[in-house]
Protein backbone atom coordinates (compact mmCIF):
# COMPACT_ATOMS: atom_id res chain seq x y z
CA UNK A 1 0.00 0.00 0.00
CA UNK A 2 1.14 3.35 -1.16
CA UNK A 3 2.35 5.70 1.75
CA UNK A 4 -0.40 8.61 1.65
CA UNK A 5 1.95 11.11 2.92
CA UNK A 6 4.57 9.83 -0.03
CA UNK A 7 1.62 9.86 -2.31
CA UNK A 8 1.07 13.74 -2.03
CA UNK A 9 4.60 14.59 -2.14
CA UNK A 10 4.54 13.08 -5.27
CA UNK A 11 1.86 14.03 -7.13
CA UNK A 12 2.57 17.73 -5.93
CA UNK A 13 6.27 17.75 -6.50
CA UNK A 14 5.23 15.80 -9.90
CA UNK A 15 2.68 18.94 -10.48
CA UNK A 16 5.05 21.74 -10.12
CA UNK A 17 8.17 20.09 -11.86
CA UNK A 18 5.81 18.87 -14.98
CA UNK A 19 4.63 22.74 -14.93
CA UNK A 20 8.07 23.82 -15.16
CA UNK A 21 8.98 21.90 -18.16
CA UNK A 22 6.21 22.54 -19.76
CA UNK A 23 6.40 26.83 -19.29
CA UNK A 24 10.25 27.02 -18.75
CA UNK A 25 10.72 28.11 -22.92
CA UNK A 26 7.12 29.54 -24.14
CA UNK A 27 7.04 31.17 -20.56
CA UNK A 28 10.84 32.20 -19.92
CA UNK A 29 11.89 33.11 -23.44
CA UNK A 30 9.01 34.24 -24.55
CA UNK A 31 8.93 36.57 -27.51
CA UNK A 32 12.98 36.79 -27.18
CA UNK A 33 14.44 35.92 -30.73
CA UNK A 34 16.24 32.28 -30.29
CA UNK A 35 19.32 31.58 -32.30
CA UNK A 36 19.09 30.58 -35.56
CA UNK A 37 21.04 27.34 -35.07
CA UNK A 38 18.63 26.59 -31.88
CA UNK A 39 14.96 26.61 -34.27
CA UNK A 40 16.75 24.96 -36.62
CA UNK A 41 17.20 22.06 -34.30
CA UNK A 42 13.65 22.80 -32.50
CA UNK A 43 11.60 21.88 -36.65
CA UNK A 44 12.77 18.34 -35.58
CA UNK A 45 11.13 17.86 -32.16
CA UNK A 46 7.94 16.33 -33.26
CA UNK A 47 9.69 13.99 -36.40
CA UNK A 48 12.49 12.64 -33.86
CA UNK A 49 10.90 12.62 -30.01
CA UNK A 50 7.56 10.97 -31.00
CA UNK A 51 8.59 8.30 -33.26
CA UNK A 52 11.46 8.20 -30.84
CA UNK A 53 8.84 7.44 -28.01
CA UNK A 54 6.52 4.59 -29.80
CA UNK A 55 9.92 2.73 -31.74
CA UNK A 56 10.45 0.52 -28.58
CA UNK A 57 6.86 -0.04 -28.23
CA UNK A 58 6.30 -1.05 -31.70
CA UNK A 59 9.12 -3.58 -31.97
CA UNK A 60 9.24 -4.77 -28.17
CA UNK A 61 5.56 -4.37 -26.83
CA UNK A 62 4.69 -4.17 -22.65
CA UNK A 63 1.78 -6.43 -23.87
CA UNK A 64 3.62 -9.42 -25.02
CA UNK A 65 5.94 -9.52 -22.21
CA UNK A 66 8.09 -7.49 -24.16
CA UNK A 67 8.39 -10.36 -27.48
CA UNK A 68 7.86 -9.20 -31.25
CA UNK A 69 4.47 -9.14 -32.23
CA UNK A 70 3.51 -9.58 -36.10
CA UNK A 71 0.31 -7.93 -35.46
CA UNK A 72 1.45 -5.17 -33.86
CA UNK A 73 4.04 -4.85 -35.85
CA UNK A 74 2.27 -4.50 -39.09
CA UNK A 75 -0.28 -2.42 -37.79
CA UNK A 76 2.48 0.58 -37.11
CA UNK A 77 3.57 -0.34 -40.69
CA UNK A 78 0.05 0.64 -42.00
CA UNK A 79 -0.29 3.43 -40.13
CA UNK A 80 3.22 4.52 -40.94
CA UNK A 81 2.23 3.87 -45.16
CA UNK A 82 -1.34 4.84 -45.13
CA UNK A 83 -0.20 8.39 -43.73
CA UNK A 84 3.07 8.94 -45.06
CA UNK A 85 0.64 8.26 -48.83
CA UNK A 86 -2.83 9.90 -48.01
CA UNK A 87 -1.02 12.12 -45.40
CA UNK A 88 -4.68 11.71 -43.65
CA UNK A 89 -4.57 11.32 -39.99
CA UNK A 90 -8.03 9.43 -39.26
CA UNK A 91 -6.99 7.47 -43.00
CA UNK A 92 -3.98 6.24 -41.16
CA UNK A 93 -5.62 5.29 -37.66
CA UNK A 94 -8.28 3.22 -39.19
CA UNK A 95 -5.69 1.06 -41.22
CA UNK A 96 -3.74 0.53 -38.12
CA UNK A 97 -6.68 -0.08 -36.18
CA UNK A 98 -8.09 -2.34 -38.88
CA UNK A 99 -4.22 -4.15 -39.63
CA UNK A 100 -4.04 -4.66 -36.02
CA UNK A 101 -7.32 -6.29 -35.27
CA UNK A 102 -7.37 -8.17 -38.69
CA UNK A 103 -4.07 -9.68 -37.53
CA UNK A 104 -5.08 -10.45 -33.93
CA UNK A 105 -7.72 -12.13 -35.48
CA UNK A 106 -6.24 -14.43 -38.29
CA UNK A 107 -2.92 -15.08 -35.90
CA UNK A 108 -5.58 -16.30 -33.12
CA UNK B 1 -14.47 39.82 -38.34
CA UNK B 2 -11.49 38.64 -35.84
CA UNK B 3 -14.06 36.68 -33.73
CA UNK B 4 -15.10 34.99 -36.29
CA UNK B 5 -11.41 33.22 -37.32
CA UNK B 6 -10.92 33.01 -33.46
CA UNK B 7 -13.66 30.86 -33.48
CA UNK B 8 -12.63 29.68 -36.74
CA UNK B 9 -9.26 28.88 -35.45
CA UNK B 10 -10.69 27.09 -32.48
CA UNK B 11 -13.58 25.18 -34.09
CA UNK B 12 -10.64 23.43 -36.28
CA UNK B 13 -8.29 22.82 -33.45
CA UNK B 14 -11.43 20.91 -31.78
CA UNK B 15 -11.97 18.59 -34.80
CA UNK B 16 -8.01 18.28 -35.14
CA UNK B 17 -7.69 16.99 -31.41
CA UNK B 18 -10.92 14.65 -31.68
CA UNK B 19 -9.78 11.38 -32.69
CA UNK B 20 -7.57 11.18 -29.94
CA UNK B 21 -10.65 10.50 -27.76
CA UNK B 22 -10.43 7.15 -28.88
CA UNK B 23 -7.28 7.27 -26.92
CA UNK B 24 -7.75 8.93 -24.14
CA UNK B 25 -10.33 7.02 -22.69
CA UNK B 26 -8.49 3.90 -22.54
CA UNK B 27 -5.50 5.41 -21.29
CA UNK B 28 -7.38 7.68 -18.35
CA UNK B 29 -9.06 4.35 -17.41
CA UNK B 30 -6.08 2.69 -17.17
CA UNK B 31 -4.46 4.88 -14.65
CA UNK B 32 -7.35 5.05 -13.09
CA UNK B 33 -7.69 1.26 -12.94
CA UNK B 34 -4.04 0.98 -11.62
CA UNK B 35 -4.44 3.64 -9.42
CA UNK B 36 -7.34 1.78 -7.76
CA UNK B 37 -5.39 -1.30 -7.62
CA UNK B 38 -2.56 0.43 -6.12
CA UNK B 39 -4.79 1.44 -3.28
CA UNK B 40 -5.48 5.23 -4.45
CA UNK B 41 -9.85 6.44 -3.50
CA UNK B 42 -11.01 8.13 -6.62
CA UNK B 43 -10.36 11.58 -5.28
CA UNK B 44 -6.65 10.82 -4.95
CA UNK B 45 -6.56 9.17 -8.85
CA UNK B 46 -8.56 12.50 -9.87
CA UNK B 47 -6.49 14.66 -8.62
CA UNK B 48 -3.21 13.08 -9.66
CA UNK B 49 -4.55 13.09 -13.24
CA UNK B 50 -5.55 17.28 -12.59
CA UNK B 51 -2.34 18.47 -11.01
CA UNK B 52 -0.11 15.95 -13.85
CA UNK B 53 -1.97 15.56 -16.96
CA UNK B 54 1.01 13.40 -18.50
CA UNK B 55 0.06 9.76 -18.74
CA UNK B 56 3.70 8.10 -19.07
CA UNK B 57 5.05 9.98 -15.90
CA UNK B 58 1.93 9.28 -14.12
CA UNK B 59 2.14 5.57 -14.82
CA UNK B 60 5.88 5.39 -14.12
CA UNK B 61 5.43 7.82 -10.62
CA UNK B 62 2.53 5.12 -9.36
CA UNK B 63 4.55 1.94 -10.64
CA UNK B 64 7.66 3.33 -8.70
CA UNK B 65 5.52 4.05 -5.86
CA UNK B 66 4.35 0.69 -5.54
CA UNK B 67 7.77 -1.19 -5.52
CA UNK B 68 7.98 1.98 -2.36
CA UNK B 69 11.15 3.20 -4.22
CA UNK B 70 12.54 6.55 -2.33
CA UNK B 71 10.25 9.64 -3.29
CA UNK B 72 13.12 11.53 -4.39
CA UNK B 73 13.67 9.01 -6.90
CA UNK B 74 10.22 8.64 -7.97
CA UNK B 75 10.30 12.56 -8.75
CA UNK B 76 13.42 11.86 -10.70
CA UNK B 77 12.16 9.07 -12.70
CA UNK B 78 9.00 10.39 -13.47
CA UNK B 79 9.91 14.08 -14.07
CA UNK B 80 12.52 12.48 -16.30
CA UNK B 81 9.87 10.86 -18.89
CA UNK B 82 8.26 14.46 -18.58
CA UNK B 83 11.87 15.87 -19.64
CA UNK B 84 10.05 15.72 -23.43
CA UNK B 85 7.56 18.44 -22.68
CA UNK B 86 10.47 20.82 -22.06
CA UNK B 87 11.16 20.18 -25.81
CA UNK B 88 7.75 20.52 -27.03
CA UNK B 89 7.66 24.00 -24.97
CA UNK B 90 10.98 25.28 -26.83
CA UNK B 91 9.70 24.18 -29.56
CA UNK B 92 6.27 26.22 -29.41
CA UNK B 93 7.96 28.86 -28.23
CA UNK B 94 8.51 30.48 -31.98
CA UNK B 95 4.93 29.57 -32.50
CA UNK B 96 3.17 31.32 -29.25
CA UNK B 97 5.88 33.02 -27.46
CA UNK B 98 4.28 36.50 -27.88
CA UNK B 99 0.95 35.45 -26.63
CA UNK B 100 -0.47 36.75 -22.61
CA UNK B 101 1.58 35.42 -19.91
CA UNK B 102 -1.39 33.71 -18.56
CA UNK B 103 -2.44 32.06 -22.23
CA UNK B 104 1.23 30.81 -22.40
CA UNK B 105 1.08 29.56 -18.75
CA UNK B 106 -2.62 27.60 -19.35
CA UNK B 107 -1.19 26.59 -22.67
CA UNK B 108 1.92 25.38 -20.80
CA UNK B 109 -0.27 23.05 -18.21
CA UNK B 110 -2.26 21.82 -21.40
CA UNK B 111 0.47 20.49 -23.12
CA UNK B 112 0.68 17.04 -23.71
CA UNK B 113 1.57 14.68 -26.28
CA UNK B 114 -1.20 15.12 -28.54
CA UNK B 115 -1.98 18.35 -28.26
CA UNK B 116 1.76 19.61 -28.89
CA UNK B 117 1.58 17.47 -32.52
CA UNK B 118 -1.61 18.96 -33.61
CA UNK B 119 -0.84 22.00 -33.30
CA UNK B 120 2.81 22.31 -34.37
CA UNK B 121 2.00 20.47 -37.53
CA UNK B 122 -0.70 23.00 -38.36
CA UNK B 123 1.67 25.93 -36.94
CA UNK B 124 4.13 24.59 -39.56
CA UNK B 125 1.31 23.93 -42.34
CA UNK B 126 0.39 27.31 -41.90
CA UNK B 127 2.80 29.87 -40.81
CA UNK B 128 0.87 32.93 -41.67
CA UNK B 129 -1.50 32.10 -38.57
CA UNK B 130 -1.93 34.63 -36.36
CA UNK B 131 -0.74 34.10 -32.47
CA UNK B 132 -3.95 34.36 -31.29
CA UNK B 133 -5.16 32.23 -33.88
CA UNK B 134 -2.70 29.91 -32.73
CA UNK B 135 -4.01 29.52 -29.20
CA UNK B 136 -7.21 29.14 -30.40
CA UNK B 137 -6.55 26.80 -32.32
CA UNK B 138 -4.47 25.15 -29.18
CA UNK B 139 -7.18 25.28 -27.10
CA UNK B 140 -9.52 23.96 -29.39
CA UNK B 141 -6.96 20.97 -29.54
CA UNK B 142 -7.15 20.37 -26.11
CA UNK B 143 -11.03 20.79 -25.49
CA UNK B 144 -11.54 17.33 -26.80
CA UNK B 145 -8.76 15.64 -24.22
CA UNK B 146 -8.00 16.68 -21.58
CA UNK B 147 -11.55 17.09 -19.84
CA UNK B 148 -11.87 13.06 -21.24
CA UNK B 149 -8.69 12.55 -19.44
CA UNK B 150 -9.91 13.35 -15.56
CA UNK B 151 -13.50 12.02 -16.65
CA UNK B 152 -12.17 8.63 -17.38
CA UNK B 153 -9.46 8.45 -14.67
CA UNK B 154 -12.44 8.73 -12.77
CA UNK B 155 -14.54 6.26 -14.25
CA UNK B 156 -11.36 3.33 -14.02
CA UNK B 157 -10.92 4.10 -10.53
CA UNK B 158 -14.50 3.22 -9.72
CA UNK B 159 -14.70 0.78 -12.10
CA UNK B 160 -11.79 -1.08 -11.05
CA UNK B 161 -11.77 -3.73 -13.04
CA UNK B 162 -9.52 -4.94 -15.65
CA UNK B 163 -9.94 -4.15 -19.64
CA UNK B 164 -9.34 -7.36 -21.33
CA UNK B 165 -5.73 -7.75 -22.88
CA UNK B 166 -7.38 -9.01 -25.70
CA UNK B 167 -8.31 -5.45 -26.57
CA UNK B 168 -4.78 -4.65 -27.02
CA UNK B 169 -5.68 -1.26 -26.34
CA UNK B 170 -1.73 -0.84 -25.73
CA UNK B 171 -0.96 -0.39 -29.09
CA UNK B 172 -3.72 2.43 -29.43
CA UNK B 173 -1.61 4.91 -28.45
CA UNK B 174 1.51 4.16 -30.89
CA UNK B 175 -0.62 3.69 -33.69
CA UNK B 176 -2.18 7.35 -33.28
CA UNK B 177 1.15 9.10 -33.06
CA UNK B 178 2.85 7.03 -36.02
CA UNK B 179 -0.81 8.11 -37.80
CA UNK B 180 0.02 12.00 -36.47
CA UNK B 181 3.72 12.36 -37.49
CA UNK B 182 3.69 10.57 -41.33
CA UNK B 183 2.33 13.55 -42.81
CA UNK B 184 4.90 15.81 -41.50
CA UNK B 185 7.63 13.89 -42.96
CA UNK B 186 7.97 16.55 -46.19
CA UNK B 187 11.58 16.70 -46.53
CA UNK B 188 14.82 14.51 -46.08
CA UNK B 189 15.69 16.34 -43.19
CA UNK B 190 12.56 15.37 -41.57
CA UNK B 191 12.90 11.62 -42.50
CA UNK B 192 16.45 11.64 -41.70
CA UNK B 193 15.61 13.01 -38.02
CA UNK B 194 13.01 10.46 -37.00
CA UNK B 195 15.08 7.21 -38.30
CA UNK B 196 18.12 8.50 -36.57
CA UNK B 197 16.01 9.29 -33.62
CA UNK B 198 14.70 5.84 -34.22
CA UNK B 199 17.47 3.98 -34.49
CA UNK B 200 19.19 5.57 -31.13
CA UNK B 201 15.45 4.96 -29.24
CA UNK B 202 16.24 1.56 -29.83
CA UNK B 203 19.91 0.95 -28.68
CA UNK B 204 19.48 3.37 -25.60
CA UNK B 205 16.52 1.34 -24.70
CA UNK B 206 18.40 0.03 -21.87
CA UNK B 207 19.32 3.67 -20.40
CA UNK B 208 17.39 4.07 -17.29
CA UNK B 209 14.65 6.23 -16.42
CA UNK B 210 13.95 6.98 -20.04
CA UNK B 211 16.56 9.10 -20.47
CA UNK B 212 17.20 7.10 -23.72
CA UNK B 213 14.25 8.86 -25.22
CA UNK B 214 15.84 12.06 -24.92
CA UNK B 215 19.30 11.04 -25.88
CA UNK B 216 17.26 9.93 -29.04
CA UNK B 217 15.33 12.75 -29.42
CA UNK B 218 18.49 15.06 -29.03
CA UNK B 219 19.91 12.46 -32.05
CA UNK B 220 17.51 13.21 -34.28
CA UNK B 221 17.33 16.81 -33.72
CA UNK B 222 21.07 17.53 -34.56
CA UNK B 223 20.70 14.88 -37.49
CA UNK B 224 17.55 16.84 -38.83
CA UNK B 225 18.83 20.04 -38.50
CA UNK B 226 22.47 18.99 -39.95
CA UNK B 227 20.69 17.66 -42.92
CA UNK B 228 18.50 21.09 -43.67
CA UNK B 229 21.96 22.61 -43.44
CA UNK B 230 23.72 20.35 -46.05
CA UNK B 231 20.29 20.92 -48.45
CA UNK B 232 20.32 24.52 -48.22
CA UNK B 233 24.43 24.47 -48.92
CA UNK B 234 24.25 21.90 -51.83
CA UNK B 235 20.73 24.53 -53.09
CA UNK B 236 23.17 27.75 -52.48
CA UNK B 237 25.73 26.32 -54.85
CA UNK B 238 23.52 25.05 -57.67
CA UNK B 239 23.88 27.06 -60.97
Amino acid sequence: MIDKTTLWIVIIGLGLGSFFLRFVFTGLVGDRAMPPWLLRHLRYTAVAVLPALVAPQVLWPTATGGETDPSRLAAAAAALAVGLITKNVIGAMLAGGCTLYGMLYLLG
Amino acid sequence: MTTTTLKSAYVRGVIAGSPFILVIIPFASLFGLLAAEAGLNVIEALVFSLVVIAGAAQFTALQLMQEEAPTIVVLASALAVNLRMAMYSASLTPFIGSAPLWQRAFAAYLTVDQSYVVAVAKYEKEPQMTVPQRMGYFFGAVTPIVPLWYIFTVVGALLGAQVPDSWALDFAIPITFLAMIAPMFRTLAHVVAAFVAVVVSLLAAGVPYSLGLIIAGVAGMIAGAATEKRLEQRAGTAP
